[in-house]
């Protein structure tokens, strides 16, 4: 009897880091081959492949893909979505999946950033000869560092301090220690980008960037790619008994994007289509946050971290300080929070982070995250945001048997 | 001073500057650029509305790191003018989180980005503590 799930079979991500003699395709490659082989399945048996690169978004990277690694006809869904991309492409094979119209489906995100420096906003054009408004703002000169900031950085430690601001308990140091535990984490993890641990004073005395997130508290440009096979329940039937053992249920699959509200016109407001994404996946996957055995979510920089603890309901509403403060999302604490090392040590390879994330939880739930295995994991949760916005949350679970 | 022109199109200059939003007529949503229609309720006639000129800083950043040609550090800044958000840079403070504190009234300043060729002087606004 097929329950219409969807599961994934097999998944792969890549060393994050500096890949200068890959490019971006060779990196997509190594990991939609490791995903295929992860999950004892073939090219010729995928229906649908989802597929992003958000730099090169125009490039149609899933069919470069399929000319290095299988041509078979099936369709390609070239996708972008910012920070989310990767999540997106892996919900667009998991809908394919869940609709009927494939069996097996193909994810794949990659992105080759090492040494880009800061995103967005970009150099500032000189000013025009003559003043002449133009734009939905009418502006007659460029207005990043005149009216506030479009660098990442600034963005989202206005977002944190204004978290500190409704709720208070929030403090330079207090950010520094979520990127400490972070950077802690990392040095178990093995494909992270950078696996060097840091002290609260060493982080806080780092190169600025935007008050108050000091470079090591930014997420880490880096090459890297990851992908996923996923599979319906009645073909997952079909298959042998080890791979169904190692097969990872998709209990919940959610993207959305901002609802109306009058501050998020000025400033992104991150939280609502974040804490609409986990009620909607708390809901289909029928568990609440209080069963989650680690979750990975999207610090892009230290001050986000925390917002969505909030956001994601691990806490009660603005208990955010108190439950970093009491250890909880430190791997060995109750609700243990980007025990991969997160944006900040691992890396951010954008359109790869949404599956990436994604296979730090389905590894720790098949039990083989070696020595930063969370023991007993059962139920874990995946969350990132692309500013603009979108947010996806994945809620996975274990194999039953 | 007639050969002023306001960086963006939502600053009113004169004796008496001050900010202005498009307002959605039906459920007067606010917005600051030009919109096709309101993104709350779909409305699509907007009347022009006066913000308030003082306000309480609700999230900041010192920014320290930007774009090339950008001049660091600058103070980036969300400000409550009485409901209404704007996004600004605070100006006239000292950059630091000593002088700089979620909380702190603040109110609209304006000041000279230069003049172009034909001898028309921009001007820009931020908001500066308050007394």
């Amino acid at each position: 009897m097929a329950s219409g799930d969807v599961w994934i079979l097999g998944i792969h991500m890549t060393k994050f880091g500096k890949h200068a003699d890959k490019d971006t395709v060779d990196l997509a490659a190594e990991a939609a081959m490791g995903a295929l082989r992860d999950g004892g399945a073939s090219m010729k048996e995928m229906g649908v492949l989802a597929a992003g690169n958000l730099m090169a978004a125009s490039a149609g990277i899933g069919q470069q893909l399929q000319k290095q690694i299988g041509q078979t006809g099936i369709p390609v869904y070239n996708v972008a979505n910012a920070c989310a991309t990767g999540a997106t492409a892996l919900r667009v094979a998991y809908m394919a999946v869940k609709s009927g119209e494939a069996d097996m489906g193909l994810a794949v995100g990659v992105e080759k950033l090492a040494g880009a420096g800061l995103l967005a906003g970009g150099a500032r054009k000189q000013d025009a000869k003559t003043w002449t408004p133009r734009g939905r703002y009418g502006a007659v000169a460029p207005v990043d560092g005149r009216v506030g900031t479009e660098t990442m950085p600034g963005v989202f430690a206005q977002i944190g301090m204004e978290y500190g601001h409704r709720y208070g308990g929030t403090s330079f140091e207090l950010f520094a220690r979520i990127s400490e535990k972070n950077h802690a984490h990392s040095t178990l993890n093995p494909l992270a980008a950078y696996q060097k641990r840091f002290t609260v004073e060493e982080i806080m005395n780092d190169v600025m960037i935007a008050y108050p997130n000091t470079r090591p508290m930014c997420s880490a440009n880096c090459d890297g790619a990851a992908a996923a096979v996923v599979v319906g329940d009645a073909k997952l039937k079909s298959l042998d008994p080890d791979q169904r053992r190692r097969a990872v249920k998709i209990s919940a699959s959610v993207l959305t994007t901002d609802p109306w509200e009058e501050a998020c016109q000025v400033l992104p407001n991150v939280n609502t289509l974040t804490r609409n994404a986990a009620r909607q996946a708390y809901e289909k996957a029928s568990v609440g946050p209080e069963d989650l055995d680690l979750v990975e979510l999207h610090d892009c920089f230290a001050t986000a971290e925390l917002v969505h603890y909030d956001n994601l309901m691990l806490c009660a509403e603005g208990g955010a300080v108190d439950l970093f403060q009491s250890g909880a999302t430190w791997r060995d604490g109750s609700t243990p929070v980007n025990v991969s090392g997160g944006l900040q040590s691992k890396g951010h390879p954008i359109a790869a982070t949404g599956i990436a994330n994604i296979w730090e939880v389905a590894t720790h739930l098949r039990g083989e995250a070696g020595d930063r295995q969370v023991q007993g994991a059962r139920v874990g949760l995946a969350h990132v945001i692309g500013l603009g916005s979108a947010c996806g949350v994945h809620i996975l679970e274990r194999a039953a048997a | 001073m007639t050969n002023q022109v306001p960086l963006v199109d939502y600053l009113v200059l004169g004796d008496d500057p001050h900010l202005v939003a498009n307002e959605c007529t039906a459920c007067a949503a606010r917005y600051f650029d030009r919109r096709n229609a309101c993104a709350a309720c779909g409305g699509i006639e907007f009347t022009r509305a006066r913000l308030a000129t003082t306000g309480e800083v609700r999230a900041f950043t010192i920014v320290a790191f930007a774009a090339p040609g950008i001049p660091v550090p600058f103070v980036a800044a969300l400000i409550d003018c009485d409901g209404t958000s704007v996004r600004a840079n605070l100006i006239n403070v000292t950059p630091d989180a000593e002088h700089v504190r979620l909380g702190m009234k603040v109110k609209l300043a304006t000041y000279p980005l230069g003049a172009d060729d034909a001898g028309v002087e921009a001007v820009g606004f931020g908001f500066e503590p308050l007394g």
